[in-house]
């Protein structure tokens, strides 16, 4: 019978020694289920764990405490020749004494697989990642796409229970890796295999996953899908690291079963019918967190409610977007608009100094911890 | 106007650097091909082919014509002797230095110890320190050991240890590996481990993953490290001297025994030979380092 989990991490920590002698925790008490046939991507910054995450899912690395299931089996020391996940690495690694057919049928000739049935296998492959006809090419005569697409074919025609991706996109440039991007999704949808990826690009992770665990110094910030983590953002870090968010302070005045009513000194009001987690208490000092396409500029009508008067510091033209920064009583706010409609001078609107209405949402808020 | 415009001084300095390298040997060459016998002076080529003749110290016809000192040092049993000798503790050598050599650098590439900068130093010195140094450490040793082996194992007569074509097989190994190690550290500078990853990734256990991945892509650097340990056992003449016995004599050694005799003309034809067998080593090695380029 199959584990509910293709990878389970429990309480993973996993410790380095610095050049400088120190020690640490590059994974710091992890707790991870990853269900069968998920697209599941761990995000984060560099040094936030989440190679050495993956590695040790692959058995690159063993953990200092802790323990990795893969199937609902404890790894242990299980080296990765053992182990039923194959890897696609951040720099293919491809063997480059061999030919592309050589390279896909590796793995399959390691199982003992008699020749037909490697040959079999290996067209398959080639033709899932739309290289048929290159059997017989040395990667360094692929381009970057198609190595990239022969680092795939040679993990997936194992069919392993779980393909870790290692930052696989990295090398390409923007164009390809958005193709490339939408090619593996399509991919994991048809062989239906775990696939776990990891990548510091938000973009590539809200795009392609069925759900992502932001990390950050070794921990898991927060896990969830897409519209879960950018929505509902656990905790400012999370809030600030996808996409971008105004802060504001603020004191929770009331509270109902998941919403609170919050005071905002900067703006001398008190917000209500606000989004929060269920971890604040009444009079707590926190942080309210507005996402700056949520927020709309509007003409300034004093006294209607929810409606605050602001100035226009800069209004920047990027294309499909204006980015326009407010002083809204002292406070730096971020809107973006985007241009809906075709006019050749997008800066005829907001002009420095110009005296606006913002108009905030109380339910396109969310009211977050503040953190030390 | 381009900086970097050749001035002429510059073909002239060419010219005159490889005059003075290739002179030598461009002259050792053709006395390999003297009539004379004393091969003091250059009296001209043998002229005609048929049975031997002489006048005086002249030679005027052989059966090999020209290359009568060739034919002669054919037949020179002396000479088979040594070079059998030189290519046997050459082969060896290389062969075992290349082995140890290359998992050297591996360890030193792979793994972090504590004794890790030390070992690096260490296999620098015997690269530095004068050969003759090492051949009297070397002897020393041998003469050491050999003496208190000897009288412990109560070995007499033809049985008991002494210099030979052994120790000089040990000696070669032990000036031969840090080359090697050198080379082939070198050529692993590049080398990822993500390769060996990837192929235990795919399935292979540590064995195979060496020989059906690490071993082929280090293969170009092992293989100089190689030629290199073979031209260094070839050439080698001061460490010989001090570590080989009777029977265990080497072409440098033969040579360096001949001179003090008398200077014929089959120790040029001897060395052209030996020059020809360096050169062909030498250009292999050069192509395989642009091979892999």
């Amino acid at each position: 019978m199959r584990s509910e989990f293709a990878v389970e991490l429990r309480d993973v920590v996993k410790q380095f020694v610095t050049p400088e002698g120190n020690l640490l925790n590059a994974v710091d008490h992890v707790t991870m289920q990853i269900k069968n046939g998920e697209f599941f991507s761990m995000l984060g910054s560099s040094g936030c764990g989440k190679t050495t995450s993956l590695r040790m899912i692959a058995g690159f690395e063993w953990p200092t405490a802790g323990e990795v299931y893969i199937e609902g089996k404890p790894m242990g020391h299980t080296p990765p020749f053992q182990r039923k996940v194959n890897t696609v690495f951040q720099n293919y690694a491809l063997f480059q004494h061999m030919t592309v057919y050589q390279n896909v049928a590796f793995g399959l000739e390691m199982e003992g697989a008699d020749k037909s049935e490697i040959e079999k296998r290996v067209k398959r492959a080639l033709e899932m990642v739309q290289l048929t006809g290159m059997e017989r090419r040395k990667p360094r005569q692929l381009s970057g796409g198609q190595q990239q697409r022969v680092a795939v074919a040679r993990a997936l025609v194992k069919l392993p229970d779980v393909l870790l991706l290692d930052e696989p996109l990295g090398a390409l440039d923007l164009k390809l890796r958005k193709e490339m991007q939408l090619e593996l999704k399509a991919l994991q949808k048809e062989v239906g295999i775990t696939f776990i990826y990891v990548t510091h690009d938000q973009e590539e992770a809200l795009t392609m996953s069925d759900r992502i665990a932001v990390m950050s110094k070794g921990k898991v910030m927060q896990m969830g899908t897409p519209v879960e983590i950018y929505e509902r953002p656990a905790n400012k870090f999370v809030a600030d690291f996808i996409g971008e968010s105004n802060f504001l302070d603020g004191k929770i005045k009331s509270i109902s079963a998941d919403e609170a009513s919050v005071f905002v000194p900067a703006l001398n009001a008190e917000l209500s019918g606000v989004p929060m987690s269920k971890d604040l208490v009444n009079g707590e000092e926190v942080v309210i967190s507005i996402r700056p396409e949520k927020i709309r500029i509007v003409e300034y009508d004093d006294g209607k409610e929810g409606i605050f008067r602001a100035k226009i510091i800069n209004s920047i033209y990027i294309g499909s977007d204006t980015h326009v920064y407010l002083d809204c009583n002292g406070v730096r706010l971020k809107v973006m608009e985007q241009n809906r409609i075709s006019r050749l001078d997008p800066f005829s609107f907001y002009h420095k100094d110009q005296q606006v209405g913002v108009y905030l949402m109380p339910e396109n808020t969310l009211v977050l911890k503040k953190e030390a | 106007m381009n900086p970097y415009r050749r001035h002429p001084f510059i073909r002239v300095a060419t010219v005159l650097v490889y005059l003075f390298l290739y002179t030598p040997i461009v002259v050792l060459v053709l006395y390999a091909f003297n009539a004379s016998r004393t091969n003091i002076l250059f009296e001209g080529f043998i002229p005609s082919f048929g049975p031997l003749q002489t006048s005086g110290s002249l030679v005027t016809q052989s059966p090999c014509g020209p290359f009568h000192w060739f034919c002669e040092l054919s037949r020179n049993r002396e000479v088979g002797a040594a070079a059998r000798n030189t290519l046997t503790i050459a082969f060896i050598s290389t062969l075992t230095s290349t082995v140890i050599g290359t998992m050297a650098a591996l360890a030193l590439q792979r793994y972090n110890f504590r004794m890790k900068p030390f070992s690096q130093i260490f296999l620098y010195i015997p690269i530095v320190i004068p050969e003759i140094v090492m051949g009297i450490g070397i002897l020393t040793l041998f003469s050491q050991l050999f003496g208190v082996l000897n009288s412990a194992l109560g070995l007499a007569g033809d049985s008991r240890l002494s210099l030979g074509l052994g120790t000089v097989i040990v000696s070669h190994i032990a000036f031969s590996v840090p080359f090697v190690t050198l080379v082939v550290q070198a050529r692993l500078q590049g080398f990822d481990k993500s390769y060996e990853e990837a192929a235990m990734d795919l399935g292979a256990n540590e064995l195979v993953t060496f020989w059906r991945v690490t071993f082929p892509m280090i293969l170009p650097g092992v293989l100089s490290g190689a030629l290199l340990a073979f031209t260094l056992s070839l050439d080698d003449f001061v460490i010989t001297f001090f570590t080989t016995g009777p029977g265990a004599t080497t072409l440098p050694i033969y040579v360096y025994g001949l001179l003090r005799r008398i200077i014929t003309p089959q120790v040029n034809a001897l060395s052209t030979i030996w020059i020809a067998i360096v050169l062909t080593a030498v250009i292999l090695l050069q192509r395989l380092q642009n091979r892999e380029a």
